[in-house]
Order: structure tokens, then sequence, then C-alpha cells
């Protein structure tokens, strides 16, 4: 049990009246790539969204059950404390478009008001643009706006940013689904790396992508948690009739 | 802060409400159907400014609406980019940034004589100054507000809309007859409100053009060319001079009124974009 | 068929050419306007122009420094006021929409936005020069806060609201507090917007006679106490427009002409800010 980092105990999720994820149990470990897959409207996102308790700032969203962070209840600390431990990139590139890409890096301290001095922020820079495979890239126009890359890019700039947080974990919403190709192979790889310090887990909607890059696979469907396993294991012989038919593409 | 905005809206209607008592109480409803103004005698009339109000505004937005809608065809719909098209919103929101008081001053000194002129060859005694001059130089002042959000609501046409029209053969006059205008009505209608809402309200342009006289004309001719006051230029003209209680808030009684009626307009017209906006 | 599709052709084609007609019509007035306005009043405009107040009647010379001032003054003051009021009220309407507050708040900003200048000039009159017991500045500045606010806030609103959510769950995944998230993310990010809804709405007001005509008055003295009544730009034009008196029609010439300069350069200084500080999103 020493090797969990998160795990989620009978946990909902509710939009107003409408019950989004029902009852939760699942057990993360360290280092592990998690992919967390399902149908459109099946909770994935609303889920991985309550981790970091971001599902709450949506007007007349509630949650009810425990996420355990290192053994402790998200919701029984600070909200703000925990959006900082853990790291988040979202499905579109957001990076902030009033700051340059060296400011994006250090944002989270920037915007937190932490005072860092120039030689630290350098070497989080660094350190966490090489971490994103994009140091190479950039190293030469960090000041320059960050909208100015590349989709790909960009994503890789909002990983960078979450890595430079020091998190343990890192939540992917979709990461992929607005990139093209390339730039998704670019931010796949990306991932095979990270998996040495931190622990990710990957809302996806595309299946060959969470067979590529995932230890275990958690398959939703209309808010339960149907089944959780080793990814191929699951791919190739998934015990639930219902991840069956998602897989064999009875259903989308 | 926001509830800072409620307060300064509530605050608005009670001290209008307040000072306007004695008026209300004294002249009653009839206030506004008397026909004469004379403060020296202690009577009080509404009724010619409600009338002056009532032609400036809706004789400018008769003007002013070929124009706005004209402005709103075309930047919305022939030319939407380019130079030509930018040159051409500039100087419509040009027309809205010069301020009234220069629209005053210059109706003045140069249309004035111009209206004079064209007054004696009709046969209307030539004072130049009176509803027609009024009524024009708000015509121009309003057309930009109807024709900047008549573009907003033509560019939101749905194109595939326009293209099924024109996929069937028809010509870009029909387009803009049968899917443009039909889609934008009641948007377009909203705009001309607003512009009312604008041409009730005005106050410098209207004081300096109108003529100032609270007779009521009695024909045609003097009705258009006549001198008359509005709501606003009356208040404009008379309210540093009222020196009794009656006097000045019989004044602040239309400016209570205007108060209403722009208020009314505007929000008609505003719920009705919103609406438009939505779907 | 084939006459027919020629007639719908020619008609279509004279439609078009009665729409550009009337659209391009409107810019004639407006050239007429701004060249008399130009030739009148550049005359007039020298350096003794702008530094002295108006001469006594009958002599000759006279400038309109008391006005400029005034005008500056009370558009500082007014901004003072209206620009951090408008632009927190802007915020709180883009981030609580649906809420009761926000929308009794929309309510009045649009009601706001269609009082009648002279109405505001009426209601502070009764609010500032009435208790303090004389025509001042200090009513003048709050007639024309008044003014600005409605511009301000929407403009506000406006921009805030066409930034994306994904920059605020960004800012906020990051454990950055709500309140900085406003203040370093989304004020940054609206910056263009809110600041030409500023210079737009002091365009605005810089040329507002009718709320000043009770409030402020005028005053031939050059002044800066703000107890006292004090003149302005578009004060001083109306007066001297309706005086008899030609030497007078000329001084507000020039200060038509440099009342209607401000109000060019704001506008263009509006479009300028708007350009270089708009963010790439």
């Amino acid at each position: 049990m020493e090797n969990t980092i998160v795990k989620a105990e009978n946990y909902n999720s509710y939009f107003g009246d409408n019950h989004v994820v029902k009852d939760v149990n699942i057990s993360i470990h360290k280092n592990e790539v998690i992919a967390v897959m399902g149908p459109s409207g099946c909770g994935k996102t609303t889920f991985l969204r309550g981790i970091n308790r971001m599902h709450e700032l949506i007007p007349g969203a509630t949650s009810k059950g425990k996420i355990l962070l290192d053994g402790e209840n998200v919701y029984d600390m600070n909200a703000i404390y925990v959006r900082a431990k853990i790291g988040m990139v979202f499905q579109r590139p957001n990076p902030f478009p009033n700051l340059s890409i060296y400011e994006n890096v250090v944002a989270g301290y920037l915007l937190n008001g932490i005072k860092l001095s120039k030689a630290d922020k350098d070497a989080i820079v660094e350190k966490s643009l090489t971490s994103a495979a994009l140091w190479k890239e950039v190293k030469d126009s960090l000041h320059k706006k960050g909208t100015f890359l590349s989709g790909g890019q960009q994503q890789r700039l909002c990983i960078a940013r979450a890595i430079a947080m020091q998190p343990e974990l890192i939540l992917f919403d979709e990461p992929t689904s607005a990139l093209d190709p390339i730039s998704t192979s670019s931010v796949e790889a990306l991932f095979h790396e990270l998996k040495a310090n931190y622990t990710l887990i990957i809302v996806t909607h595309n299946m060959q992508q969470a067979a590529r890059v995932s230890d275990r696979t958690a398959f939703f469907y209309m808010g339960e948690l149907v089944e959780f396993d080793d990814t191929k294991q699951m791919f190739t012989a998934p015990r639930d009739q219902r991840t069956q038919n998602y897989i064999t593409g009875r259903f989308s | 802060m926001s509830i800072l905005l409620l307060v300064i809206i509530v605050g608005v209607l009670a001290t209008l409400i307040t000072e306007s008592m004695p008026s209300i109480k004294s002249l009653g409803i009839g206030y506004l159907w008397g026909k004469v103004w004379d403060p020296i005698q202690n009577i009080y009339g509404a009724y010619p400014f409600l009338i002056g109000t009532l032609l400036t505004s809706f004789i400018a937005l008769i003007i002013s609406v070929p124009f706005s809608y004209a402005i709103a065809i075309y930047l919305g719909e022939y030319n939407p980019k380019g130079w030509l098209s930018d040159t051409l919103k500039n100087a419509v929101e040009l027309i809205a940034a010069v301020p009234s008081i220069i629209y005053g001053f210059w109706g003045i000194f140069v249309l004035v004589p111009l209206v004079r002129t064209l007054e004696m060859k009709i046969g209307v005694l030539p004072l130049g100054v009176g509803v027609f001059s009024a009524s024009l130089v708000l015509a121009v002042m309003i057309i930009p507000y109807g024709a900047s959000l008549g573009i907003t609501l033509i560019r939101m046409v749905p194109s595939p809309l326009k293209e099924g029209a024109y996929a069937l053969g028809a010509t870009r006059f029909e387009v803009i007859r049968n899917v443009i205008m039909p889609y934008t009505r009641t948007g377009l209608f909203a705009g001309v409100l607003l512009s009312l809402g604008r041409a009730l309200g005005e106050t410098m342009a209207v004081t300096m053009l109108i003529g100032n006289s609270s007779a009521i004309a009695s024909t045609f001719k003097e009705v258009l060319f006549g001198p008359g006051n509005t709501m606003a230029s009356v208040i404009a003209n008379e309210f540093a001079e009222a020196d009794h209680t009656l006097y000045l808030s019989a004044l602040i009684e239309l400016g209570l009124a205007l108060f209403l009626v722009t208020v009314v307009i505007n929000l008609i017209g505003k719920r009705i974009i919103t609406r438009f906006t939505n779907n | 068929m084939e006459p027919k599709l020629g007639i719908r052709n020619v008609k279509s084609m004279i439609f078009k050419g009665v729409i550009i007609f009337f659209a391009f019509l409107i810019t004639v007035p407006l050239i007429i306007v701004l060249l008399y306005i130009i030739k009148q009043g550049i005359t007039q405009v020298n350096w003794s122009f702008l530094t002295h107040v108006p001469a006594p009647t009958g002599e000759k010379g006279g400038g309109i420094a008391n006005a400029l001032l005034g005008s500056f003054i009370m558009v500082m003051m007014a901004s003072v006021v209206a620009v951090p009021v408008g632009i927190l009220a802007g915020i709180y309407l883009s981030e609580n929409p649906g809420t009761k507050l926000a929308y009794y708040s929309g309510l009045c900003v649009d009601i706001l936005q269609g009082v009648p200048s002279i109405v505001v000039g009426i209601v502070v009159y009764f609010w500032v020069v009435k208790p303090l017991g004389g025509f001042s500045a200090i009513a003048g500045s709050i007639a024309l806060a008044i003014m600005m606010l409605p511009i301000i806030i929407r403009s506000t609103e406006q921009t805030l609201k066409l930034l994306p959510d994904s920059l605020k769950e960004a800012a906020l995944s990051l454990g950055v507090p709500y309140h900085r998230v406003i203040i370093k993310v989304i004020i940054p990010c609206g910056f263009a917007g809110i600041l030409s809804g500023i210079t737009l709405s002091i365009a605005r007001i810089i040329g507002e006679t009718a709320p000043l005509l009770f409030t402020a008055l005028g005053n031939n003295f050059l002044t800066m106490k703000i107890t006292g009544p004090m003149d302005s730009l578009p004060h001083v034009i109306f007066s001297y427009a309706t005086s008899p008196y030609d030497d007078w029609h000329d001084l507000a010439w020039g200060a038509s002409f440099i009342l209607l300069m401000f109000v060019l350069t704001l506008n263009i200084v509006t479009k300028l800010l708007t350009r270089k500080w708009k963010i790439q999103l």
C-alpha cells in the first residue's frame, strides 16, 4: 500500500441533480501511467477534475466521497494547496497569452507571488523545459510570447508549466485531442520519459493512445468505473461485456 | 460596486419623483395634456414639449433609417472587409464621436442660413431655427447607433442560410430581401428603438437649433418649420431660471417623464437584442 | 426565363447602387462639419489663445485657458471615481453571470446607458449642488462620472467574457487563488479592451455639455478650486456660440476646434492602444 499515491473511496460527482460519477473506487500507484477511457459523457473528465478539486469551480457542481492523496483526503485540505500540488494539462493548450515562454514555465510561482532568485528561476525553466522535451526548440526564444509556438509546442509548454511546480502527480485531460498527429506523437513520447519521475493520469477517448502509453487502464461507462486492469489484459481479454463492446467498437 | 449601480438608479428615480411631487400634486395628470406653458402666469402644460420631442425624434428617425440600414447592409453584406469599408466604418464612428455641442454650433452658423433660404422659397417665416433644422442634425447624430448595431446583426446571419438561397439561383438583392432582412428584422427594429431613445434625450444640439418656443403651431408648414421646444431643451433653457417651486418641479416632472420613456424604450430594445443574439 | 433573369439582375444592381449611395452619402455631412470647424477654428488657435482667460466684453483677444484647465480637472476627477468602480463592477458582472445581483446591476447599466444626459444634470444638481450650496466642479465631475460608468462597465465585462475559460482554469490548476487569477491573468489579458473602454468613455464625456449646465456651470476665471464653479470646453462653446458677439463666436470656433482635436485624438489613441495591447489568444 505504501506505493499508492491516489486512492478514490466511494467517490461521486454531481452537476446539480445530475449524477455523473458514481461510486468510484480506484487506487493508483506511484510512477504509473494510467489511461482513463470511455465514451463521451461517461464521467471520465469529471472524475479527473475531482482529483485536484477543479470540478467544484463549475457552478452547481458538487461531489461526495474521498480522494486520498498520499493517504490524506484532498477534500479536507485547502483547495488552492491541492491544485498547486497536482499538475494539470488541459484539452486545448492554454499558455498565458500575456506571458513569455520563460514566464509561462514559472507561472505557478509568479502568479502565486512566490519570489525566486534569477538563478533559481533559470534553473527551473531549463529543467522543466528539458523534461518537457521543449528546451532545444525554444532556448533561443525564451522571451517571446508562448502563443507564437505551434500547438504541440504549446501543449509541451503547458506540461513544463505543470512540471515546474514539482508535482508528484500530473493529470491530463485529453491532452492531444486538439493536436495534429505529429504533435500528438511528440507529446506521447514525452509520457514515457515523464513516467520515471511522475505519476500520470491521462483521460483519453482514443483507445490506441490508451493502449500505446499506459500501464493500466480504467474504463468508465455511464459514470461507473466498469473495469480497471493492466492495459494489455484489458485490450486482449476484457472481463466485462461493456468493455468488450467498447473496445470492439459496438458503441462509441 | 454593483450595488452602487442599483443605488444610483434608485436614487435617480427617487430624486426625480420627490422633486417633482409639488407639480404632480397640484397639476395632476392634466399637466401632460395642458397646452399652455406660461411660467409668468404660473400655468404649466407639457403638451407643447411632448409634441416637440415626438416630432423632432420621429422626423429624425425617418430620415436616419434609410441611411443606417444602407450602412448596415453595405458593411455587413456587400463589403465587410478592406480599406474602403474600414474608412466608412471609421467615418460612422466619428459621427458618433463628435460632441453634440459642436453639431449645434455648426448648425446655427451653417445649417440655419441654408434652411432660412429654403423657408423663404416655400413661403414660411424665415427663422431658420425650428423643428426642421433640429431634426436634420438629430438625424445625422443618431445614424451611427442604428448602423453599428445593424452591421453586427447582419454579419450574424449564418452563411449556410445565404448560400442555400444563392444555390437556388437567387440574386444578391433577393438574398438580402428574402433571407437577411427577415432574419434580422426584429434586431434592426431594436436598433431603431435605441436610436429613438437617443433622439428623445438629445439635448444640446436640439436646444441650440429648435428655436425655443412653447407656443403650439397650427398649420402643417408651421409645425414642420416653425420653432418649438422639446422636453430636454426646455429643461436646459429654463432650469436655471426657474425661480419658484412649482415652476422648477414642473420642469423636473418633464425630466422624470423623459427618464421613464427612455428607460422603457432602451430596455425593450436591449431585450429584443439579447433574445436575438441568444438564438 | 431569360429576360426575367435579366430584370432580376438589373434590380439587384440598382439595389446595390442605392445602398452604396446612401451608405456613402453619410460621409458628406461629416466632412462638411469637420472641415468647417477646422477652417473656422484653426485660425483662432495660437499660444495666447491657449494660455489666456476670456477677455471682457468689447476687448479683443482672450483665450480659453480656464475652460481647458476646467475640462482637464473635471475629467480627471470623474475618471478617478468611475474607472475603478467601473472595472470592478465589470469584473463582477462577467464573473458572476446568472446571479440575481448581476442581473439587476446589468439592468441598471442598460438603464444608465440610456439616461438622457440632461436628466443626470438635474439629479446631480439635487444631490450635490443644493446640499453644498452652490455650483461646483465636484458636482460636474460626479455627473460626468455617472456618464462614464456604463461605458467602462460594459467594455470591461465584454472583454473579460471573451477570454476563454481555459485561461482561468490554467491558472487555477496551478493553485493560484481566485483573486490573484483576476488580477494577474484576467485583467492583463483583457487590458486592451478595458483601456479602450476608458479612453472611449473619456472621449464621450469630454464633449458633454448638458450635465454640466446645472452642476459646474461656468467660470470666466482660471480656477483650481473644485468646490466652486468651473468652466469646461463644451460649456464655453455653448455660452459663446449663443452670444450675439462676433469675437465671442470666434472664441467658440477655436474652442470647438480644440475639443474636436481632443475627441479625434482620443479615438485614434483608442484604436492604436487596442492594436498594440491586443493579445493573441
